[in-house]
């Protein structure tokens, strides 16, 4: 009898059973690569060390910082003290607890820090077919690469550090299927966020997300990881992407992607990790995206999402809508368009890769920024930073006026010092927009770089297509 | 861990649907290292203004709250961030359990790895707790059951597994502990 045909996420997952599910257990899933930073981390090394428990293996985990970690070069490299007493306590935990269990550190000055989510495929570390955690929800953003990559709670980062497992129920699978191609201004983020519209900022719960369709063909790496990035934004555990040539050229070379015949050995095993013809899903859903426009959030989820040119909905008798606009001091019915903003932020693990700071660049090129208005580019790891320098974008950042730093989360969660006012606006192209995310009282309005660029030259929400 | 086999308890009501874990615990407070003491955090942007003083009209800092130790919350509570300190924040403050229509998965998970019941109920059930703050209920664990006011009750679904650590106060550590040897031969066949 011919195999039952599997989708991408049923093949990773069933290589990755140490043992199955049953009705009374879940399953043991192994853990190819753990992924480790500084805010989620602590309690569970305290937990070995209360347990006297090791690291099962340190080959297999990497740890760096980028949560809490300061942006200012005079912090990171000037001799300044970290500014905020409880980050730089952190750090120091960290490195202690690396250094006593034998885990290799990207730590606060080596070149290859950065965003964890960032770091982990431009390291050549995520590759296809692998199993990927981290104490961070946004590890979705591996699954761009074709591996099954989530995010994990303390307890659960002890677990793999002294286990290599996880307990899980297997989730269910959901097909995004996408056709077409982006329009003119339009990215990937524009299309997570349509996507996340379109499905509610819950309807992802309990599945996996593979992403499919000709659209996919059309995007580069930066812009896979973009996708998957947000699926827990809809609250999906994973987003997957089947890998293909550009997965396999973008791999190429990596610093610890495999070399000879590793390569070709892995290739054969990537080849062969697509969705068959014929595996069912749990659910399917069509998205048309080359219909997608520029979005912008006006609300305090990342759900609340518009197209740029459109109104901000109406839903009487919605006390929950009626506080989030309340909170973002906007109004039912009106326009979002040409809303001041105070604050923009080029960043995070969704949008501060190298194409991302080039497309926000490509429309800052030889302009200013609008006056008063504060613009941070914070690039998304050292390496990424250093290669947009060696294309003079940091430049052209600075003559817009715009500030360059070193690389980590910032003001996608505001941790390390780096807030947005209390009742200030800032586009960001972070991915969350809950109250308080940028600092308590600040009021984020999530889009693209190329929105957020365009917006930051005018000083109030721009429709990149009228620049670009 | 504790064992968790019964609760009465009045309710907390935060009727708000997409409660996520930045509000539950605001990034700020993720610089502790420990587990102890985020208590006082839980809700912080929402239970205190600008200078630190309690907000007189949340839910938390009205008298009726004292004691209580379940909280009914609006659809999707604990979207967003991973980060435990949620879960570790809500039972520092005496939570036992927390009932929604719909519960994040990795808050969910969370929970129930520090005896924090995450309970799923069905639309009616949610909306008559939403409608009666301070109502006093009974969970119990071994059967699944909410008892209601007045005595009627109500099944909830939870992971047997997840179940059994709950009643046993056992930690899926020591379960996963206990399956070196089946994990040293998937090591050896990969
Ligand atoms: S950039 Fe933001 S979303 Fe990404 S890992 Fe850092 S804090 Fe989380």
């Amino acid at each position: 009898m011919a195999r039952t045909p599997q989708t991408l996420f049923e093949k990773v997952w069933q290589r990755h059973e140490v043992c199955a599910e049953s009705p009374a257990t879940p399953a043991v899933l192994y853990v190819d690569l753990h992924l480790v930073h500084e805010v989620t981390s602590p309690q569970a090394f305290a937990l070995l060390r209360e347990r006297q428990l090791r690291v099962r293996r340190p080959d297999r985990t990497l740890a760096t910082m980028d949560h809490s970690t300061p942006t200012t070069t005079a912090q990171l490299f000037g001799g300044a003290p970290i500014a905020i007493d409880a980050a730089a306590r952190q750090v120091r935990e960290l490195e202690e607890n690396c250094a006593r269990f034998g885990v290799e550190l990207l730590g606060l000055r080596h070149a290859q820090r950065g965003i964890v989510h960032v770091i982990g495929p431009e390291l050549g570390l995520t590759q296809p077919g692998k199993t990927i955690v981290c104490g961070d929800s946004h590890t979705s953003t591996h699954g761009a690469l074709g591996a099954l990559a989530f995010g994990i709670g303390t307890t659960e980062v002890a677990h793999v550090l002294a286990t290599q497992c996880l307990l899980q129920r297997k989730p269910r699978t959901l097909a995004v299927s996408l056709t077409g191609s982006l329009a003119r201004g339009v990215t990937a983020k524009d299309l997570i966020l349509a996507i996340i519209g379109r499905l509610g900022v819950s309807g992802g719960t309990g599945h996996v997300i593979e992403y499919r369709g000709d659209t996919i063909a059309t995007l580069d790496m930066d812009a896979r990881m973009t996708l998957c990035n947000m699926s827990i934004e809809a609250g999906a555990r994973a987003g997957m992407i089947a890998p293909d040539e550009t997965t396999f050229a973008y791999l190429a070379g990596r610093p610890r992607a495999p070399v000879g015949e590793a390569w070709e050995r892995a290739l054969t095993l990537w080849r062969g990790l697509p969705t068959d013809p014929g595996a069912r899903f749990d659910r399917e859903v069509a998205v048309d995206a080359a219909a997608v426009e520029p979005m912008i959030t006006y609300g305090t989820n990342p759900g609340m999402a518009i197209p740029i040119g459109a109104h901000i909905p109406r839903r009487p008798g919605d006390p929950v809508f009626a506080r989030a606009l309340e909170y973002m001091g906007l109004c039912a019915g009106e326009p979002i368009k040409d809303q001041p903003v105070n604050v923009v932020f080029i960043g995070s693990c969704t949008n501060a890769r190298l194409s991302d700071l080039r497309t926000a660049a490509a429309l800052l090129r030889g302009r200013h920024i609008a006056p008063g208005l504060t613009m941070l580019v914070v690039p998304g790891s050292q390496q990424v930073k250093r290669a947009a320098e060696a294309e003079g974008l940091d430049r052209v950042f600075l003559e817009a006026g715009a500030e360059w730093r070193e690389s980590g989360c910032s003001m996608c969660l505001g941790m390390n010092g780096d807030v947005v006012g209390r009742g200030q606006y800032a586009i960001s192209t972070s991915n969350r927009n809950f109250e308080g995310r940028q600092g308590a009282g600040a009021r984020t309005l999530l889009a693209s770089p190329l929105t957020a660029a365009a917006s930051a030259l005018r000083g109030r929400v721009t429709d990149p297509r009228e620049l670009c | 861990m504790e064992p968790f086999r019964t609760l009465t308890s009045r309710t907390v009501v935060l009727p708000a649907a997409n409660i996520d874990t930045d509000q539950i615990i605001p990034a700020r407070f993720l610089t502790t290292t420990t587990r102890a003491g985020l208590g006082e955090r839980l809700f912080a942007d929402w239970r205190y203004d600008e200078q630190g003083a309690p907000r007189a009209r949340f839910v938390l800092n009205q008298p009726a709250a004292a004691g209580c130790q379940i909280l009914v919350a609006g659809p999707n509570f604990g979207c967003g961030s991973s980060r435990e300190h949620a879960a570790w924040a809500l039972s520092d403050y005496g939570f036992r359990a927390v009932i929604s229509t719909e519960i994040a998965d990795i808050f969910r998970n969370n929970a129930l790895k520090n005896g924090l019941l995450p309970i799923l109920v069905k639309e009616p059930t949610a909306r008559w707790l939403i409608a009666h703050p301070g109502a006093s209920l009974g969970i119990d664990l071994a059967a699944c059951s909410l008892t209601l006011p007045d005595g009627s009750t109500v099944s909830f679904p939870l992971e047997p597994f997840a179940r059994h650590c709950l009643l046993e106060g056992l930690d899926e550590l020591g379960f996963l502990l206990a399956h070196a040897a089946e994990i040293d031969a998937f090591e050896r066949r990969a």
